[in-house]
C-alpha cells in the first residue's frame, strides 16, 4: 500500500469552540491508483489533504493518528526536514486557484525549477532544460518563450498546466489534487483532468483527486471515498457506488446532481437541511438530523466504517440502514 | 518604457521649476533683505550701489528671469553674503556631506527596518513581535533632534563610545547618522511586518511549502520581494524627510552640511543661496522619486508603466 491512514484527526481550537475538520479518516491507496474524496464544501477535504502533507500548523492543530503511513514511512512522526524531502518529491500536491497559487513576482521557469533544484540535485541548467520539457509535456506551446514568462501572462488553463508539471516534476509517487478544476471552465476542466490521466497513465502516479463534483469524480477514479463532517461515510469502486450507493448521504449527493432531464431554468436540487456545525456535532451519526431513512440508533451511536454485505467489491459504508432498493421513509 | 522615461522626465522638470519659481518669489517677499545688516547706516548710494551689484534695483519679473536663465545654464548665482563665492561652490563644498550623512542614515533605515519588521512578521504575536513594534511605535514618534540629543547623552557622555560631534572620523557619521535614520526605520520595520505577514498568508506561499522548500528559501525567495513593495515606495519619501531631517541633525551634531548652510542663509536672507539649495533639494527628490517608480516596475512583473513592451 502507497498510503495507509488509520483514524486520522485535525481539529482547530477556536473562540467558538473544537473545529472537529478531520475526525477520524481511514483512507488507502495503492501505486498508481486513482482514488476520488468527494463531500460537500466544508467537509474537510483540504484539511486532510493539507495535513497529509504536514502543511497544517500544529499548535494551534492538533492533529493525531493511528498511522499516516506513506511509502512505508509513518509522516505523522517524521521531523520537519523529513517532511520537506518528501513533499515536493515524493508527495507533491496541486491546489483549487491556479490565479493565486504561483508565485507572481518570479517567472514560470524559476517556479519549475525550484523542486528540481532542491530534491534532485540538478545544476540550473539541467533544471531549465527539464523544465523545458516539463512544461512541452503539459502541453504548453511554445516552452522556451514561455520559460521566461510571469504567471500572469497565463491563463487559468495554462497556470494550471504549469502547476501540473511543477507538482510532477520529480515523479512523485502520489499526487495530491485539491478541487484542481473547480475554478476552471468546462473545456479547460477537461483537458485539465485528461492531462492528470495522461501522467498517472505514462508515470504510474496515484493521484487523490478531490471535489466536490460527482461527475468530476466519476470520470476520473477507480474508487471514491465520500466524506461528511471530517469522516468518511461511504467508499467503494466508482461503478458500483455510483450505481447503488449505500449510504444516505451519497444518494442524496447523487440526485443533486443536475441532470439533462431536470426541468430548465429550475433551482439545483439541493441537499435539504444545514450542513453540520463541527464545533457541535450531533450525538450519533453527523447525518442524521438531515436523514430520511433515521432510526433511533442513529442518533446514540456513531455507526462505525463497516464491510457492506452481498456485494462482490470492497465496499464499506458507515451506516446502520439498509438503503439499497429502498425509498425513503419505507 | 521610453515613453514612460521621457513622460516623467517633462514632469520632474515641471516640477522642479514650479517648485523654484514658488520659492523665488516667497523669498523675495518676505521682509528683510541680503544687506540688512551689513548696511545699517550706509548712505543711499552705497545702499543702490549693492542692489545692483546683485540685480535687486531691476523690477521682480526681470530679476526672476536673469536668476531662471542663469539656472537653466547651471549657474545658481553669487552668493549675497559669502563674498566672492559662487552658490555652485557652495553647494559643491557642503553637499557631498549633506549627501553622505544622509545615506549612512538610509542605509541604517533599510537595515535595521527591514531586518526587525521580518523578524517581527515571523513572531507575530508573541513577545518579540510585541517588543519590536513598540519600539517602532516609540520611534515613530520621536522626532529626530530628540534621539540625537538623548543618544549624545548616553553614547558620548556615559559611554564614551563616540566622539561628540564635528566632521573628522567615520564614527562622527554613525551618532548622526543613527539618531537619523531610527524614526525611518521604525516605519519600514513596520510597513515591513504588514507586508510580509499579507505575503506569507498567500496561496502561491503554501505552494512553495508543499515543493519542500524551507522556511528559510520562502521568506527570501518568495516571500521578501512583494513584501518590500510598500517599503520600496516609501523609500522616496523617505529620502526627502530625512534629507530635511539632516538640517536639525547637522546644526546639533556641528556638521558643515548643506542643510547647515541652508538654515543659516535663510535667516539671513541670502537669497540665492536659499533658492540654489530648494532646486538641488527637490531636483535630486524628484529624481529619487523617479528612480523608485521605475524600480517598482522591476520588482513586480505585474506593472508595466505603458501598455506594451
Ligand atoms: N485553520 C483552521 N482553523 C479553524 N477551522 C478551520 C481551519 N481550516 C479549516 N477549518 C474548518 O474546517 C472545515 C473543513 O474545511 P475544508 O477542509 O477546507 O473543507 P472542504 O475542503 O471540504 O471544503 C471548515 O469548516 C473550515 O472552516
Ligand atoms: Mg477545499
Amino acid at each position: 500500500m502507497l498510503l495507509d491512514v488509520k483514524n486520522l484527526k485535525t481539529h482547530f481550537p477556536t473562540q467558538t469552540g473544537l473545529v472537529r475538520a478531520v475526525n477520524g479518516i481511514d483512507l488507502q491507496v495503492r501505486e498508481g491508483a486513482a482514488v476520488g474524496i468527494v463531500g460537500e464544501s466544508g467537509s474537510g477535504k483540504s484539511v486532510l489533504s493539507m495535513t497529509m502533507m504536514g502543511l497544517v500548523p500544529s499548535p494551534p492543530a492538533i492533529i493525531s493518528a493511528d498511522q499516516v503511513q506513506f511509502e512505508g514511512k509513518d509522516l505523522l512522526k517524521a521531523t520537519a526536514s523529513e517532511m520537506r524531502q518528501i513533499r515536493g518529491n515524493r508527495l507533491a500536491m496541486i491546489f483549487q486557484d491556479p490565479m493565486t497559487s504561483l508565485n507572481p513576482f518570479l517567472t514560470i521557469g524559476d517556479q519549475l525549477s525550484e523542486p528540481l533544484l532542491i530534491h534532485k540535485n540538478l545544476t540550473s541548467s539541467q533544471a531549465k532544460k527539464r523544465v523545458i520539457e516539463l512544461l512541452a509535456s503539459v502541453g504548453i506551446p511554445d516552452p522556451v518563450a514561455r520559460y521566461r514568462s510571469y504567471p500572469h501572462e497565463f491563463s487559468g488553463g495554462m497556470r494550471q498546466r504549469a502547476m501540473v508539471a511543477m507538482a510532477v516534476a520529480c515523479g512523485p509517487a502520489l499526487l495530491i489534487a485539491d478541487e484542481p478544476t473547480t475554478a476552471l471552465d468546462v473545456t479547460i476542466q477537461a483537458q485539465i483532468l485528461e492531462l492528470m490521466q495522461s501522467i498517472r497513465q505514462n508515470e504510474g502516479t496515484a493521484v487523490i483527486l478531490i471535489t466536490h463534483d460527482m461527475g468530476v469524480a466519476a470520470g476520473f477514479c477507480d474508487e471514491i471515498y465520500v466524506m461528511y463532517a471530517g469522516r468518511v461515510v461511504e467508499r467503494g469502486p466508482t461503478e458500483r457506488l455510483f450505481a447503488e450507493p449505500t449510504h444516505p448521504y451519497t444518494k442524496a449527493l447523487l440526485s443533486s446532481v443536475p441532470r439533462l432531464d431536470d426541468p430548465p431554468g429550475g433551482r439545483f436540487r439541493t441537499i435539504p437541511g444545514q450542513p453540520p456545525d463541527l464545533t457541535n456535532l450531533p450525538v450519533g451519526c453527523a447525518f442524521s438530523p438531515r436523514c430520511p431513512y433515521v432510526i433511533d440508533t442513529c442518533r446514540k451511536e456513531v455507526p462505525p466504517l463497516t464491510t457492506v454485505p452481498g456485494e462482490s467489491v470492497a465496499r464499506e459504508k458507515a451506516c446502520f440502514v439498509e438503503i439499497r432498493g429502498k425509498e425513503a421513509g419505507q | 518604457m521610453i515613453r514612460f522615461v521621457f513622460g516623467r522626465l517633462i514632469s520632474v522638470i515641471l516640477t522642479i521649476w514650479f517648485v523654484a519659481t514658488l520659492s523665488f518669489f516667497l523669498i523675495r517677499l518676505a521682509p528683510g533683505n541680503p544687506f540688512a545688516n551689513e548696511l545699517r547706516g550706509a548712505t543711499p548710494e552705497v545702499t543702490e550701489a549693492k542692489k545692483r551689484e546683485y540685480h535687486l534695483d531691476l523690477p521682480l519679473r526681470e530679476q526672476y528671469w536673469i536668476w531662471l536663465r542663469g539656472v537653466v545654464t547651471g549657474d545658481l548665482g553669487p552668493s549675497m553674503k559669502y563674498r566672492g563665492k559662487t552658490v555652485n561652490e557652495i553647494i559643491r563644498q557642503t553637499f557631498p556631506t549633506s549627501i553622505a550623512l544622509g545615506s549612512v542614515a538610509m542605509v541604517f533605515a533599510v537595515v535595521l527596518g527591514m531586518m526587525t519588521g521580518v523578524i517581527a512578521a515571523l513572531k507575530k504575536n508573541t513577545p518579540i513581535d510585541y517588543g519590536l513594534m513598540a519600539v517602532a511605535v516609540f520611534g515613530i514618534s520621536l522626532p529626530s533632534f530628540i534621539l540625537a540629543t538623548l543618544g549624545i547623552v548616553v553614547l558620548v557622555f556615559w559611554a564614551r563610545l563616540f566622539p561628540l560631534a564635528g566632521w573628522e572620523t567615520y564614527s562622527n557619521v554613525l551618532l548622526p547618522g543613527l539618531a537619523l535614520s531610527l524614526p525611518f526605520a521604525a516605519k519600514i520595520s513596520r510597513l515591513t511586518r504588514v507586508g510580509m505577514i499579507e505575503i506569507l498568508g498567500e496561496d502561491f506561499i503554501r505552494t512553495a511549502h508543499a515543493k519542500g522548500l524551507s522556511e528559510r528559501q520562502i521568506v527570501i525567495k518568495h516571500a521578501l520581494r512583494g513584501a518590500m513593495l510598500p517599503v520600496v515606495s516609501y523609500l522616496g519619501p523617505a529620502f526627502a524627510l530625512i534629507l530635511t531631517g539632516s538640517l536639525v541633525i547637522e546644526k546639533i551634531f556641528f556638521i558643515p552640511g548643506l542643510g547647515t548652510i541652508f538654515v543659516q542663509a535663510a535667516t539671513n536672507r541670502d537669497y540665492n543661496v536659499v533658492l540654489g539649495t530648494v532646486v538641488v533639494f527637490s531636483s535630486l527628490l524628484c529624481f529619487f522619486n523617479f528612480v523608485v517608480d521605475l524600480s517598482y516596475t522591476f520588482l513586480d512583473p505585474r506593472v508595466k508603466p505603458v501598455s506594451g513592451r
